[in-house]
Order: C-alpha cells, then sequence, then structure tokens
C-alpha cells in the first residue's frame, strides 16, 4: 500500500474576548503603564487579578495598585524560543512577584543567559512600544538596572473598551486514512474510488476508515461512475463571506449508482426550483489540467434528463 | 449503588509518531477487537460508550466524531466524550453503571500528539486573558515547578534522575513502551539541560497512542474476567486555573482525592506524573510509604500518549489484578497544566 497522503494543516483566528469588571479595568491599566492586583478574601493581593477567589470563590471587586518591579520566584530556560513567545532570542520563563502583590505572574525575563537567572533576583517590567489594553503590553521583565534601551513613549490616556484581541497560530501535519488516501489519489486521475465494507457489503464514497455499522475498515475497491441521483438538497438564499456562487444555488446530497451513501455537492445547471429529491444528475468536471487530489475536480453536478429515481430506490439512504 | 469492575484493558503501542489519522481509528480498531476477545464481549453487548481526546491536539473541530468509526456506531449507540483524559470518560461510564443504567461499558482514550507541536497546543489551556496570550509552553512551566521544589530542597536533580533510570528500567518489561532500559544516574546528570532545570529525561515524550477499559457491573463482572478489577474508589478534584494561587510543590486535589478514597496498603500504584518531580509531588499528596510499588509499566516517562495515558494507568493498575500479581492497587490520572486536575481511584480483587 502506498503512504497515505500527508499536508501541513495551519490554523489562525482571532480569539476575541470580553473582559468584564475585574480584567477590563487590568488590561485598561496596562494601556497605561501601570498595574492593578485586585485583593482576596484572605487579604492576598493577586496579580494578575482573579475575578474570583481561588479559595472562596467570592467576586473580588478591591483593586490595588502595584509596582512594576518584583522578584523572580522561579525559572526555566527556553533555549529554542517557540513561536508568539515573548522573546526570539533564548530567554527564562519566571514566577515574579511584583512588590505589593502576594502571588506571582508568569512572564519572561530578558537576560542573556541562564547564568544571569537566580531565584529571588529583582525585575522590572519592560513596557511595549505600543500598547493595547492587553498582557502584551508588558513586554518582558528586565533585571532591575539593565539598560532596556529608549523608553517607550509617555503613557497614553485610554479608553477602555473591554475587549481583548488574542492571535492564535497552530501548525499541524494532517493525515489522510489510506482509504481516504486512495480516494483522492483516484480522483487526480478523474476516478470516483469508492470502497465496500467487507461485512455488511455496503459501498462508501469517500471510503471510511472503518465500517460505521461494523467498525472494520473497509478494503475492497470499488470504481463508481458519476452519475447518480439527488437524495436530499437545500437551496441556498443566504449570501456568506467567501461563497463562490451567486444565490439562490442548491447544495445537494448526491448518491452515485452502485453507492451505500450520498455526498455533499453543488447542482447547477437548472434553476434551482427546479431541483428535485429522486432527479438524475452527472457530474460537471473541470478541465483536466485544473484536476488534483480533491473533489473541487468535479466543478458541479448538473441534470441528466432522464425520468427521476423512484422515492422507494433511495427512501434508506435519506 | 452497586459497584463496578475493569474487566479488560488493551493499549496501542506508545510511538513517538503514527503514519495515521488524528481520529485515531487505525489505533482503535485493533485495541478495541483485543477487548473484545479478552472480555467475550461484542460491540452489541456495550450499554455505553465514553471517550477522551482533544480538538486542540487534531486541529479540527468535533474530531471525536470521527473516532466512533472505530466503534461500528450503527445502529445508534449510547456514546459521550469529554475534552479531557479518558480516565475522567471512565469516572462518567463508572457513573453510568453505578446508577443501574446500565451493565457495560467500553472507555477509550487517543491521542495524535505528533502532528501539532505538543508544548505550543497545550500553551492552550492556560487562562487566556493573562497566560495564554504569552504562549508559555507546558515543558517550560513544568520547569517553573522543578526549580520550586530545588529551591524549597524538597528534591535535588539527582532525586529527579532516579524516578526516570527507575522508570525506564522498569518500561523494559513493558512491550507498549516508547523508552526503555538500564541508565546510570551520573550519565544522566552529564546530560545537557532541555529546559533548565528540566534534562530530557525528566521530560515525558511526545508520544502518539490510545488505550481502551471495558467496565462491567461488579456482580455481572465474574462473566467477563476470572479476577476482575474491582473499583472500591475514585474520586476526581481540581485546583485553582490561576496557576501561582497554590503552592505548585503540592498538589492538593491529588491529596483530597486521596484523602477521599483512601490509600492505604496498597501494594502498588500507577501515578500519571509526565515530568519525574510530579512523581515525587504525587507520592508525597498520596502518602504512599517506599513499600508501594510505583509505575511498575514505566509510567508516562517512558510513552505519554495524551488523553489516553491516564487511562491506561488504570488499565495498567488493573492488570496487576486481572492477572492476579496484587490484590490492591492504586491509579491516578492528570489534567491540565502542573498537575491541575487529578483522579485517584483504588482498584481491589
Amino acid at each position: 500500500m502506498s503512504t497515505p497522503l500527508s499536508a501541513p494543516l495551519d490554523l489562525a483566528f482571532d480569539y476575541t474576548r470580553s473582559l468584564g469588571p475585574v480584567l477590563g479595568r487590568f488590561a485598561a491599566g496596562l494601556r497605561e503603564r501601570r498595574i492593578e492586583g485586585v485583593r482576596g478574601s484572605d487579604g492576598r493581593v493577586h496579580v494578575p487579578p482573579v475575578e474570583y477567589d481561588p479559595v472562596t470563590a467570592a467576586a473580588l471587586t478591591e483593586f490595588v495598585p502595584v509596582s512594576d518591579e518584583g522578584t523572580v520566584l522561579s525559572w526555566s530556560w527556553i533555549p529554542e524560543p517557540l513561536e508568539g513567545q515573548p522573546l526570539t532570542t533564548p530567554f527564562a520563563w519566571a514566577l515574579v512577584r511584583l512588590d505589593g502583590a502576594d502571588t506571582a505572574m508568569l512572564h519572561a525575563v530578558h537576560v542573556d543567559s541562564p547564568a544571569e537567572m537566580r531565584t529571588g533576583m529583582r525585575v522590572r517590567v519592560r513596557w511595549a512600544d505600543e500598547p493595547a489594553g492587553h498582557i502584551r503590553d508588558i513586554a518582558y521583565f528586565l533585571p532591575v538596572g539593565a539598560d532596556d534601551g529608549p523608553s517607550p513613549a509617555p503613557p497614553p490616556k485610554s479608553e477602555q473598551d473591554g475587549v481583548m484581541v488574542t492571535p492564535i497560530q497552530l501548525h499541524y501535519q494532517h493525515s489522510a486514512s489510506p482509504e481516504e488516501s486512495r480516494y483522492l489519489r483516484g480522483l487526480a486521475e478523474g476516478k470516483l474510488i469508492g470502497q465496500r465494507c467487507p461485512k455488511c457489503e455496503k459501498v462508501y464514497i469517500p471510503p471510511r476508515g472503518a465500517c460505521p455499522t461494523d467498525g472494520v475498515p473497509t478494503v475492497d475497491e470499488v470504481e463508481l461512475p458519476d452519475t447518480g441521483i439527488v437524495t436530499t438538497f437545500c437551496i441556498v438564499n443566504v449570501p456568506f463571506l467567501g461563497q463562490r456562487i451567486k444565490p439562490p444555488y442548491v447544495a445537494a446530497y448526491i448518491l452515485l449508482d452502485g453507492a451505500d451513501i450520498a455526498f455533499l455537492h453543488l447542482v447547477l445547471g437548472c434553476d434551482a426550483a427546479d431541483v428535485r429529491m429522486g432527479m438524475r444528475v452527472k457530474a460537471n468536471w473541470k478541465p483536466r489540467d485544473e484536476w488534483w487530489t480533491s473533489l473541487e475536480n468535479i466543478s458541479h453536478f448538473e441534470p441528466t434528463g432522464e425520468p427521476d429515481a423512484p422515492y422507494e430506490s433511495f427512501a434508506h439512504h435519506l | 449503588m452497586r459497584d463496578v469492575a475493569v474487566v479488560g484493558f488493551a493499549q496501542a503501542p506508545n510511538v513517538r509518531s503514527t503514519p495515521g489519522t488524528t481520529n485515531g481509528v487505525e489505533m482503535l480498531v485493533p485495541i478495541f477487537a483485543q477487548v473484545y476477545e479478552q472480555t467475550g464481549l461484542s460491540k452489541s453487548d456495550i450499554g455505553f460508550w465514553c471517550s477522551g481526546s482533544s480538538d486542540y491536539l487534531a486541529g479540527r473541530a468535533f474530531s471525536f466524531i470521527s473516532a466512533i468509526d472505530a466503534i461500528g456506531a450503527f445502529p445508534p449507540i449510547h456514546e459521550s466524550h469529554v475534552e479531557m483524559d479518558a480516565a475522567w470518560a471512565l469516572y462518567e461510564a463508572w457513573l453510568k453503571i453505578r446508577t443501574g443504567e446500565v451493565d457495560t461499558a467500553l472507555v477509550y482514550g487517543f491521542g495524535k500528539s505528533s502532528a501539532g507541536q505538543l508544548r505550543r497546543v497545550l500553551a492552550l489551556q492556560l487562562d487566556p486573558y493573562t497566560v495564554a496570550p504569552l504562549w508559555p509552553d507546558s515543558v517550560s512551566i513544568a520547569g517553573l515547578q522543578a526549580r520550586l521544589g530545588l529551591d524549597a530542597g524538597l528534591w535535588s536533580e539527582k532525586d529527579l534522575a532516579e524516578v526516570a533510570a527507575r522508570s525506564r528500567a522498569d518500561a523494559t518489561r513493558n512491550p507498549h513502551a516508547q523508552f526503555s532500559g538500564a541508565s546510570e544516574i551520573a550519565d544522566l546528570l552529564d546530560a545537557p539541560y532541555v529546559a533548565d532545570p528540566l534534562r530530557a529525561h525528566d521530560i515525558a515524550p511526545v508520544t502518539d497512542g490510545a488505550a481502551v477499559i471495558v467496565l462491567a457491573a461488579a456482580e455481572r463482572a465474574h462473566e467477563f474476567a476470572e479476577r476482575p478489577a474491582v473499583i472500591t474508589g475514585i474520586e476526581h478534584r481540581v485546583d485553582t486555573p490561576v496557576l501561582v494561587a497554590r503552592d505548585l510543590t503540592r498538589s492538593p486535589s491529588t491529596e483530597a482525592a486521596g484523602q477521599a478514597v483512601g490509600t492505604g496498603d496498597v501494594e502498588i500504584a500507577e501515578l500519571h506524573a509526565p515530568f519525574t518531580h510530579q512523581e515525587l509531588i504525587l507520592r508525597t499528596a498520596l502518602g504512599l510509604g517506599d513499600d508501594v510499588r510505583v509505575n511498575p509499566s514505566g509510567g508516562v516517562l517512558t510513552g505519554n500518549p495524551m488523553f489516553a495515558a491516564g487511562l491506561a494507568r488504570i488499565g495498567e493498575a488493573a492488570t496487576r489484578i486481572l492477572t492476579g500479581q496484587a490484590s490492591k492497587v492504586l491509579a491516578h490520572a492528570t489534567s491540565g497544566p502542573a498537575l491541575q486536575q487529578n483522579l485517584v481511584a483504588v482498584l481491589e480483587a
């Protein structure tokens, strides 16, 4: 068996979060380059602030300004920083207890080597040049007395907007199953390859890693024709971001002749109002030089003009 | 309420990476077959199905749905899922049997950690407002926790290396382990730091894998296993998500769960400790004496399939009873950063 298909899968999205009164006030403070904690039920000052007491779960409301200098309680060294971390050169992660606070915050300390780190050392905030009302307004910490270059512009006055945006980027290597890979490679050659469950003999397209009825991998290869019927459908009337076809158009479940499972595709080439359950359709393939390992090779399905399939012939596929 | 017993356990080989899909079907189908054979049960005999896995590990929404193909979920089944280690799925299944709703349950967990960059993916478990946006990776956070104990004199780097050496030596008898072998403490301590104060041997490897456990009501368990492992106690507790609002050198939630189940007289303990110092924290929290054999399987330092590793600890512990090697064992599972959530179970013959 050839190697399953595999490709990079990169995800990126902006987490946009409402902050509420406690974290909102903290974030607004950061934008003005000051740090506020909140006093817990036991009198301890939490920095960053917590909305509810970690011990009693009481809502906390008493804000306490703290210093931008503090003490390292613990640290670890990251010799090869990862994407998204506060520094791109090797740095220390540290738990820093700011003066006036009783809990520590996690952040980065900018020094050149682990030899410059020790528990108990004094550090201070290096503010980001462009404040945004976000924890990243603290760019990193520096040893007290270290030169941090030109100072950022004077603190801006901020309007609290109560929202913070955190960009998330994740990278994966996504693998198709051996069965899906057979199917995708078939598409690149203009073939529709399904596979048959060895137990119930149902034909699945795309083929499955395991038959949903029997829990065993589908194995026997079956080449299916590019003709079939519409089992069920919907008329898309709503415009949305990234839409490629002008509404109204039809998204339908197509059951290929000889298959036991329908897949979703488009039905074009007729008035949307004329599409029916049981309607006979045929694939409209894109030009051969645009084919790749994708069902996109079929632009859409269109009516053949043959008589409709009787309802009883597909009722058990709905 | 009636008791519940473990009657079957199987796990996929712990490996650095598989060519399979992130829905785990390729790893699950063979191990489901193994537990059916062990117990004599078939798909249609299982009353409830529950799984643990993570969309963030797969990089896809609702990724656990595709895994259900491994069951053969037609006709429709009675199924649930937790976005945690599958040990918590086992807890849900335990409740279903205990309340009399079903007699049998199959619990599985799976994870293809190799698909993404695990250290970064796990950063997204942290507080999304003040911690996760910094992308602190899981290994660095464990390093902060380890140093707190080193500075406090609770453990030394040599103590940590001893945990690693014992785990690797024990894993030589575990055919599913990713790592095993003899190691000299001095050699381990000569190795460079990966995340000072942690060295490679202090850190559980990135592992793809899956595990499955079959549970049955105790009064029926003898139909499926000669020597069922009856769960005589199971509890789970959670510590504050505010990482530094607790003393990170302790695990109050493990302590509370251990006290609730009672850990006296256990002969063997399978602890879910992805970092060497965490094993020491857990031993203390559970009050385990030197006479308790810890992690005879090698533990997760020799293979750590995310979302299955905690369930596998319960399976490994139960196996000692199923095979007659012990009569009272303890299993522990953890989920979340720096031992935040902990589950403790005691099983008896």
